[in-house]
């Protein structure tokens, strides 16, 4: 696990668990068809990595796909900052 | 051929992929009118047998109540059967507007609007109210009609993990640039029965200049010490924005809701809100009978005291049975069993044992999280909670949950 994927795990046990809930997730868990993280609660996890990684993701590839796992939200995050162009 | 065959073969493989799941819906048919005691035909085909009735929402007993069967038939009588109209043409009467006028002075607030459901009201209102630069901020257990109403607006959204005070403060300050910033929640919410902290969100809203937002369908007519509601209960009357709320709960139980509040907001809504101006008005008989539903409430508070009673009681009887009881304050008393299929089971169980109950699960609430969820009423009589209790003890012993607890229950049933 990288410090990107390890932010953005430690990013989801905080914002989306609640205190007694005892699922465990990974980089692998399936986080919105697992009913973790819901359409509307996408909205802050998409903030905080454009925050965190100064990135804008567009919106046609936030999708629920790509926010499936900590894995996939890695490589998306990869992505965007790979075309960003520095000023 | 407008239907061919490899859509009716999608849809039907659909409904196989429902039915495997374990999630098919299959509709239990009542034969006479709403009350604590029904006779039930279930499966479909089977002889109708007696049940005690703890899933309706008939909280105050007055779905069948003489007197608002007497205002029904009188409203029948003096104002016809419909409307043949939205509100705005020619569907408003004399009644429409004096509910509304009677249904804000009872919420304690400034005007009201109805809707011909609180689904509709809350499909509408957020739409009518806000807009991109507005940030709706909503509890994360909110009722399935905000979640739809929000979709359906173009404001921002964002959610605040259930009733977790110092997380809503974070969204609050997080969103202190945005236009508007509305909290949003269920008033006393209607799968764990608990209450909003509304006493909270009204102080934290006021420290950052947002609006409340609260569905109170499973208070109105009983929360609070005169039935007001959860803000009556929590001490912020006149001080919560919008309120919406629904006749086809304890008011009566026919149908209608309505959006209360600031008065500006409301006739926002009476020249906005597309479900209220694109839907036929509420029907006379509805509305004579909601009226005199209100004055039954205003009248005295015994039922809604009676219904506290019984909600003590019943609280008391399972816990002291040894059942994983949510705590909380209400007549939604739900009793925990974390696996979906333990929980279809229990009911299905229950109902052979002459008591009638839903199970819910996955995605009515979060997963693991099944749960038997049971509605007092203030129509029970004692005979009827200790009859149902006897039917809980005896399907409680018959799967081995009695005495158990969260880990225990899914340590043997899973979760």
């Amino acid at each position: 696990m990288d410090d990107l994927e390890r932010a953005i795990l430690d990013y989801v046990r905080r914002e989306y668990l609640e205190e007694d809930d005892d699922r465990q997730v990974g980089l692998e868990t399936p986080l919105i068809t697992g009913g973790i993280v819901d359409s509307f609660s996408m909205v802050s996890l998409k903030r905080f990595l454009e925050r965190k990684n100064d990135i804008e993701i567009p919106d046609a590839e936030a999708t629920p796909a790509a926010f499936d796992s900590v894995r996939s939200i890695a490589a998306l995050v990869r992505r965007v900052a790979a075309r960003r162009v520095p000023v | 051929m407008a239907y061919p065959e490899p859509l009716k073969e999608r849809f039907r493989r659909g409904l196989e992929e429902i039915r495997a799941a374990g999630l098919y819906k299959q509709e239990r048919i009542l034969h006479g009118p709403q009350d604590v005691r029904v006779e039930v035909e279930f499966p479909a085909g089977e002889l109708p047998r007696p049940v005690i009735n703890l899933c309706a929402n008939n909280y105050l007993g007055l779905s069948s109540h003489p007197r608002v069967l007497a205002a029904a038939r009188a409203g029948l009588e003096a104002r016809g059967y419909g409307m043949s109209s939205v509100r705005f043409i020619c569907g408003t009467q004399d009644l429409h507007r004096r509910l509304e006028e009677r249904l804000t002075g009872f919420l304690g607030t400034e005007d009201t609007l109805l809707f011909p459901s609180c689904m509709d009201a809350n499909a509408g209102v957020f739409e009518a109210l806000f807009g991109e630069q507005d940030v709706l901020i909503a509890d994360r257990l909110v009722h399935a009609s905000i979640v739809d109403g929000m979709r359906l607006a173009k404001a921002q959204t964002d959610t605040y993990k259930h009733s977790d005070m110092g997380h809503l403060e974070e969204k609050l300050a997080e969103h202190l640039d945005k236009r508007a910033r509305v909290v949003v929640t269920d008033g006393v919410f209607s799968m764990d029965g608990d209450l909003a902290k509304l006493d909270e969100i009204v102080a934290l809203a006021e420290k950052y200049d947002a609006l409340v937002f609260v569905d109170d369908s499973h208070a109105t007519g009983f929360i609070g010490a005169r039935g007001r509601g959860t803000h009556e209960a929590k001490g912020v009357l006149g001080r919560v924005d919008l309120l919406t709320t629904t006749l086809g709960k304890a008011l009566g139980g026919a149908s209608g809701g309505c959006v209360s509040g600031r008065s500006e907001l409301v006739e926002t809504c009476r020249q906005r809100a597309r479900p209220y101006l694109f839907s036929n008005s509420v029907p006379p008989v509805i509305v004579a009978a909601a009226l005199e539903v209100l004055d039954l409430i205003e009248e005295s508070t015994a039922r809604r005291d009676r219904l506290e009673e019984n909600t003590r009681l019943w609280r008391r009887l399972l816990v002291e049975a040894g059942f994983d009881v949510k705590p909380g304050e209400s007549p939604i008393v739900p009793i925990m069993l974390y696996n979906a299929r333990l929980a279809q089971d229990f009911a299905r169980d229950l109902f052979e044992e002459g008591v009638f109950v839903v199970g819910f699960f996955f995605p009515v609430v979060p997963k693991g999280q099944a749960r038997i969820r049971t509605q007092v009423s203030a129509g029970h009589e004692r005979a009827h909670l200790e009859r149902a209790l006897e039917a809980f003890v005896a399907v409680g012993r018959r799967h081995g949950v009695l005495g158990l607890g969260k880990r225990e229950i899914v340590e043997r049933f899973g979760a």
